[in-house]
């Protein structure tokens, strides 16, 4: 059987639309309403509790864990302070990306990493000789995300640690009524939120000790699709949509490094030899071939290319991730991979794979869509990620 | 550029013949090179040490099939004392039944042997010594070069290929397809096409199976029989030499060379890392401390002692450790060595004579040989192993006291991970009774005979000789771990993924023996590269 | 009442092979008659009702490369082809735990995961690994072999051809390729995987058929055909026939019959008339002759040239070749007809997991030791069985509550020290039972009948040569451009008009098809 998280006993009874999807094995609830839309609204204007268990998640511990971590991932782990936590993509030998994540520094020589894809054999087969232990976490961590702008509120008021002082892409240590956590200051939605890792057999007392005090702040449990939306808007890749891992692709070409992602940024080239260095090093100075862009989608044009049958847009209501033509011309130079409309920026948006030449900002582009039947082309306009970025997310 | 201030040119880790071999050739060319041995003494497993007062041994290679021509010519090493004896006869294998085998140097007479047991074997054994020759032939081409590139697009490489390609075609027709046909063949397949004689097929397919964790019946073993053929064109089959004054001469003889050509040799100095930066090795770091610095370093030990052990995992692709950590090493031999006060009398041929002077090898069938291995299969050691013993002391009295001898056993299966735990000295002495007790059921002698035993388990050769997991070969001998695939696929070329290092032992192309042309055409390889930059 | 009439092609033996043979002759307009040695076609691809009410395929009893090709040109689902999915592996280990593989991915590795949370992740690096290896060995399997020795211009295009596909290949996925063709399956398995089981149960599919145990380099090849039916577009290609493997064979006969073949049963074969170095017919055992333009002979090349044709037909070279093939056969099959289904001590009662195969392969040492009695002319003690049970996917092959069990089981070597006979057959069967019951305990109790096939079985009844399923041992040195013999590995023989198109000849073992089809493309290029 397939298994539920460990939050399913509570999770089950409160999803009335018995809408379930997978991930990783497990199941975990597309929507718990009947529709998403009060679940999304949570995550932009109250507080969304999101039940991300099914992310793998690694314990690293030992004198090299450092230098080993700093040998698998792009970034600068030894820029990565004590209580910090880093994002970033890990390659192959090629430079294409296996997999990317949150990387926490829980002590000197202690982090945990999370990634949507397993990956202790490459973590440990490249461990070997090293002063370093991999211990695979999933099972025994359950992990709740807490996004949405009353979030902060809602800690504060069951938990001991000094959330104020807490910044963004840090964590802290403390105690959720009395039910340690680790408390991370991340998320998948672009949004003032927050992580909560918990011992798994905490799992169903930190769920009831957080609905409880989320109840006035308006607190939701919330789906993946409502999730969906917000990271797209938030324009955070998903693994397995918008790129494909390299131990999964089966052509060459379905391979995906950090620049062609967008995720330069990330790749810290002037770091001693890490794993794909010198593939990375000259895909930089070719430049990259590909890039990951937005796109939003004109309005007016959707309107023309709908009127032709006499229908006003007609617009999907959750987030699709199916890899649709995108056009400059007669020529297709790239393709979106997921999209959705954006109920807080009132825009249709997609993320989108652009060759390199295309993908300046503002670059006029046309998406593929699909008008009765008919394949159309709506004009798009190619824009920098993300979508959307409150500066509550940062304050 | 920054080399012009390194010390020397290269450093050779480790003076196993290979090792003294590969600088030998690079000082010779002008380069400044420097040996580090760990041990006092240069030769690795090619080594004649003194073990019980006045009783001299062969302690790692106890014969030499053949050692690679260029190498004796080149390095002059006959005028550095090197001589080498063939054995005649080159076996002698006894059977339970109380007949017995000898192979000698000339047909003739190997055909007279095997027709007191067999008419129709007899009359075989030219025509199978004819094709052995052919196909070994062929391999002895490939082995005196760098392994073929079957994916490289080099205008050299693709010469290569079809110079093999033809050299296969020019064997003719019939030819090809069987020498094509019998190397991915068992050496039980191959042999019983041939032969009924059980002590014949038994003597010939042993070498088949030796060092490798197989028995007769695994495919790839007719392959590794072949490999043992290399360079025996007149077609002695299992023909054997020696060194004379013992093995330790030839490494004497390499490392005298060496020196004479400029080479600076250190004994006990054992290297601990091998120093890396910008991706590029630069020299090593001694045990004690110091560190050395050199435009190149070559590495004569295995390739997993090299890259798991003298470099740090994250100074080469996980991919790469992966397909190192996958070499199978699986040492199967042990030795067992017997100061004797008098000779072993056969029942089968008692008294001393010239059977004495060849390889006395205990194989009476095929299936003495599978059994043998079932044992090692499932991590014993076997309860009647193959054997294979020589008396050195015949031919050079000096390695025992007067009217003594030496008898040194090479035994198979003795496995280097067992079953019920690690070697200790009580399953040492276990292995050395069994030993014993076998040969003894062929020269009922030989117990009362021993003065003194030494008995090497896998795990004493390994850390005796820095032998992985005690293989003889730096890595088993399958088909699937030669050629282009030694030691790991795309990487079979003496040269590594980290820039400045390189290999030269067994472990790579074309494999172990004590033959010198790992050495050699690494040593070849390296100055090709110096000229084409 | 036919001896007047001549034929364009007369086909020895209505195996799969022999019947696709005829059917692709016929489709190409060609007179061609079948002839069969049973009362039934097809070979050891045969549903029998061996006990009243009780069906099984007796020998061959999973579709699994079944040549996609096939299956279109000669439209077999028209003709009666339905193919049921086996969807899972369960291999019951001894601690009275499980190993189970799904046809959920999800699910499988989530199980995996259970046992070694390495190997859950490694398996599907290993499928990606292994799908691109199919997918390069693949035409492959669609060629006739070259003759590497051969300066023809067809050889030499081939060859070439060859070469190209394979520096072509991804490093990678050369370098894997070779190390397939030459390891050992549990050696090759050692290098991704951990979990006991998990990787006896993957080498047990290496060892199917060969004279090999797990540890015998060349049976790690055989780990790409279970990738095999992934690649060739056929949806659930891996499975069991409705109505047994028969239907198989069933359905390619009425191809071959709507296409204008005639099929005779009951009707053997003794000797190939040669006149002047030409097959121009064929001599039944009544008697009777049959000419033909073009004979084809569906038998293993130990039949075809040591039985049916003249010595004096053949070159020395070639029958040497011919008698030194290996053909030795190492399986059995026992079939038992069920009162109740067999409940797993691991997973008792029915369940989906009685829908999929049960693998006895709990260790990689307890396939090699029961490889080491064969080996030594015993049949194994403990061995290796892959069972089904169709009757849970396919009501029809028993009686209503009832079923019927197909058990695979290995090692039987044909040369058992003191040969078969009927006691030596009952105590192999009980020694399958005695081993099944030690994971399904209720087993004896709910047998009603038993068959037992043994190798000598095999050989009488089924014309199996030393009772060997593929019609000659799959190792390196017997297959493609050696496979039966060098130079003869396109269908033709030394004799004209004679050809072969049994498994003896290139791809190969297993119901595909393959070399049926092959062959004939090969006689009609000939005219």
């Amino acid at each position: 059987m397939l298994r539920g998280t460990p939050f399913h006993t509570r999770t089950a009874p409160l999803c009335q639309a018995q809408n379930w999807r997978r991930w990783a094995g497990y199941v975990v609830a597309s929507s718990y309403e009947l529709t998403h839309e009060h679940e999304y609204h949570a995550i932009r204007s109250a507080a969304a509790l999101i039940d991300v268990s099914p992310l793998y998640k690694y314990l690293i511990r030992g004198s090299d864990a450092e230098r080993f971590i700093n040998h698998v991932v792009t970034r600068d782990v030894s820029k990565c302070a004590v209580h910090q936590v880093m994002y970033g993509p890990w390659c192959d030998e090629a430079g294409k990306v296996i997999d990317d994540g949150t990387l926490q520094r829980l002590g000197e020589d202690s982090f945990r990493l999370t990634s949507g894809e397993p990956n202790l054999r490459w973590l440990q087969d490249i461990a070997v000789g090293l002063r370093v232990s991999i211990e695979d976490d999933s099972d025994a961590t359950a992990a709740l995300a807490l996004q949405g702008p009353t979030s902060r509120d809602i800690l504060k008021d069951i938990c001991d640690a000094d959330l104020d002082q807490l910044k963004f892409f840090r964590l802290t240590f403390g105690r959720i009524t009395d039910i340690p956590v680790t408390i991370t200051r991340t998320g998948y939605t672009g949004d003032l939120g927050y992580e909560i890792w918990v011992e798994t057999a905490q799992a169903i007392r930190l769920w009831d000790a957080l609905l409880d005090a989320g109840r006035p702040h308006g607190i939701t449990p919330t789906g993946i699709l409502a999730l969906d939306i917000s990271r797209i808007e938030a324009g955070l890749l998903l693994i397995g949509v918008d790129y494909i891992p390299t131990h999964r692709a089966l052509i060459e070409s379905r391979k995906s490094s950090p620049f062609e992602l967008g995720l330069g940024w990330a790749v810290r080239l002037e770091k001693d030899g890490f794993v794909g260095r010198s593939a990375l090093m000259d895909e930089w100075r070719r430049g990259p071939a590909w890039v990951v862009k937005g796109l939003e989608v004109d309005w007016g044009s959707l309107e023309r290319n709908h009127a032709v049958v006499g229908l006003p847009p007609q617009l999907p209501a959750t987030a699709w991730r199916t890899s649709v033509p995108v056009y400059a011309g007669k020529k297709q130079i790239g393709y979106a991979t997921s999209g959705c409309w954006s109920p807080t920026l009132k825009k249709y948006i997609a993320l989108a794979h652009l060759r390199s030449a295309h993908a300046e900002r503002e670059t006029q582009l046309e998406m593929e869509i699909t008008v009765e039947h008919q394949r159309k082309r709506a004009l798009a306009r190619v824009t920098d990620l993300p979508f959307f970025d409150p500066d509550r997310k940062r304050d | 550029m920054g080399k012009v201030n390194d010390a020397y040119d290269t450093i050779v880790i480790g003076a196993g013949h290979n090792g003294l071999v590969t600088a030998a050739y690079l000082a010779r060319a002008g380069q400044r090179v420097l040996v580090l041995e760990r041990s006092e003494r240069v030769g690795g497993a090619v080594a004649t040490e003194d073990v019980f007062p006045g009783f001299k041994f062969d302690t790692g290679s106890h014969r030499i099939e053949r050692f690679h021509p260029s190498v004796v010519l080149d390095l002059r090493l006959a005028a550095h004392g090197l001589e080498i004896v063939a054995s005649d006869p080159s076996v002698f294998a006894p059977t339970p039944e109380g007949h017995h085998l000898l192979l000698w140097r000339k047909a003739e007479s190997s055909i007279e042997s095997i027709g007191k047991l067999s008419a129709k074997d007899a009359e075989r054994w030219k025509a199978f010594c004819g094709l052995v020759a052919k196909a070994a032939a062929f391999l002895e081409s490939i082995y005196d070069n760098p392994p073929p590139d079957p994916l490289s697009n080099s205008r050299g490489d693709l010469w290569q290929l079809f110079r093999l390609g033809r050299r296969l075609r020019g064997l003719g027709k019939r030819d090809m397809l069987e020498v094509l046909r019998i190397l991915p063949m068992t050496a039980k397949e191959l042999l019983d096409e041939w032969f009924e004689t059980d002590v014949l097929k038994g003597c010939l397919g042993s070498q088949g199976i030796s060092g490798v964790l197989q028995g007769p019946m695994a495919a790839g073993t007719a392959y590794l029989f072949l490999h043992h053929q290399v360079g025996r064109k007149d077609g002695a089959l299992r023909s054997t030499a020696r060194v004379r004054g013992g093995m330790g001469n030839l490494a004497r003889a390499l490392a005298e060379a060496a020196r004479q050509a400029g080479a600076e040799i250190r004994t006990k100095a054992p290297v601990g890392r091998i120093l890396v930066k910008d991706g590029r090795a630069f020299g090593v770091a001694l045990n004690d401390g110091g560190e050395i610095k050199a435009g190149r370093v070559v590495s004569n030990a295995d390739p997993r002692h090299t890259f798991l052990e003298l470099l740090d995992s994250t100074a080469l692709s996980p991919e790469f450790l992966r397909a190192v950590r996958n070499i199978r090493f699986k040492g199967v031999c042990a030795r067992v060595n017997l100061a004797l006060k008098e000779l072993p009398n056969f029942s089968c041929l008692p008294g001393e004579g010239p059977h004495l002077q060849g390889a006395i090898t205990i194989a009476p069938s095929l299936e003495y040989l599978e059994r043998a291995y079932d044992d090692a299969k499932y991590g014993e050691p076997s309860q009647e192993p193959y054997l294979e013993a020589v008396i050195p002391s015949l031919n050079d009295p000096d390695l025992a006291p007067a009217g003594r001898h030496v008898m040194s056993i090479f035994v198979q299966y003795a496995p280097y991970q067992l079953k019920d735990g690690a070697w200790d000295s009580i399953k040492r002495e276990a292995l050395g009774d069994r030993v014993v007790q076998t040969l003894a059921q062929y020269a009922p002698n030989l117990e009362s005979a021993i003065l003194h035993r030494q008995v090497l388990s896998p795990l004493d050769l390994e850390n005796a000789f820095a032998l992985t997991e005690g293989n003889i070969y730096h890595g088993e001998m399958t088909l699937d771990q030669l050629l282009f695939m030694r030691p790991v696929a795309g990487c079979s070329r003496y040269k590594t993924p980290l820039a400045g290092l390189y290999l030269c032992g067994a472990g790579t192309h074309p494999g172990g023996g004590v033959n010198g042309a790992s050495g050699y055409n690494a040593a070849r390889q390296i100055l090709q590269e110096k000229r084409n930059n | 009442m036919a001896a007047a009439k001549a034929y364009d092609a007369v086909i020895i033996g209505g195996g799969h092979n022999g019947l696709v043979n005829a059917a692709y002759l016929a489709r190409a307009g060609k007179r061609v008659l079948v002839l069969e040695k049973r009362h039934i076609v097809g070979g050891a691809t045969v549903t029998e009702e061996v006990f009243p009410g009780f069906k099984f395929s007796v020998l061959s009893y999973v579709v699994s490369l079944l040549r996609p090709e096939i299956i279109r040109e000669l439209d077999l689902p028209k003709h009666g082809l339905e193919i049921l999915p086996l969807e899972s592996t369960v291999t019951p280990m001894p601690n009275g735990d499980y190993l189970g593989r799904w046809a959920d991915h999800d699910l499988t590795r989530r199980e995996l995961y259970r046992h070694s949370p390495r190997d859950a992740e490694a398996y599907d690096d290993f499928g990606t690994l292994m799908y691109h290896l199919a997918y390069a060995v693949k035409p492959i399997m669609g060629m006739v072999p070259p003759d590497p020795t051969s300066l023809r211009p067809r050889d030499l295009r081939s060859l070439l051809r060859l070469g190209k596909h394979f520096r072509g290949l991804e490093p990678a996925h050369f370098y894997a390729l070779y190390k397939l063709m030459t390891m050992s399956s549990a050696d090759y398995l050692d290098e991704w995987f951990e979990c006991e089981p998990l990787k006896a149960t993957m080498s047990a599919s290496g060892i199917i058929g060969t004279f090999l145990g797990p540890r015998s380099p060349g049976t790690a090849y055989v780990l790409l055909h279970h990738y095999m039916g992934e690649i060739d577009g056929v949806f659930r290609a891996w499975g069991f026939a409705k109505g047994g493997t028969g239907a198989v064979a069933e359905a390619i006969a009425a191809a071959a019959r709507r296409l204008g073949a005639e099929i005779r049963t009951e009707a053997t074969v003794s000797q190939v008339i040669v006149k002047h170095g030409r097959a121009v017919g064929v001599a039944l055992e009544d008697g009777e002759e049959i000419s033909a333009r073009v004979v084809v002979s569906g038998l293993d090349p130990k039949l075809t040239f040591l039985k049916l044709v003249e010595p004096g037909e053949l070159p020395a070279d070639f029958l040497g070749a011919i008698r030194r093939y290996k053909i030795r056969g190492s399986s059995g099959k026992v079939n038992l007809a069920l009162g109740e289904l067999p409940s797993l001590t691991c997973l008792p009662g029915n369940g989906p997991h009685l829908r999929g195969a049960i693998s006895i392969s709990p260790s990689v040492e307890y396939l090699e030791r029961a490889y080491d009695d064969a080996k030594y002319g015993e049949f194994s003690r403990h061995p290796y069985m892959d069972i089904i049970i169709p009757s849970m996917i396919d009501p029809g092959m028993a009686p209503p509550g009832k079923h019927v069990m197909s058990i695979f089981v290995q090692y039987a070597p044909f040369e058992l020290n003191g040969g078969w006979n009927d006691q030596k057959r009952e105590a192999f069967g009980d020694a399958v039972v005695n081993t099944l019951a030690q994971f399904a305990p209720n087993i004896k109790n709910a047998i009603l009948h038993r068959q037992v096939v043994t190798p000598w079985d095999m050989q009488e009844e089924y014309s199996l040569t030393e009772g060997n399923i593929f019609h000659g041992e799959l190792s390196l040195h017997q297959l493609f451009f050696l496979r039966p013999a060098p130079k003869w590995t396109d269908y033709r023989t030394p004799v004209t008009n004679l050809y072969q198109c049994g498994s003896g000849t290139h791809p190969g073992g297993g119901i595909s098809g393959a070399s049926g089809r092959l062959a004939a493309l090969e006689i009609l290029r000939d005219g």
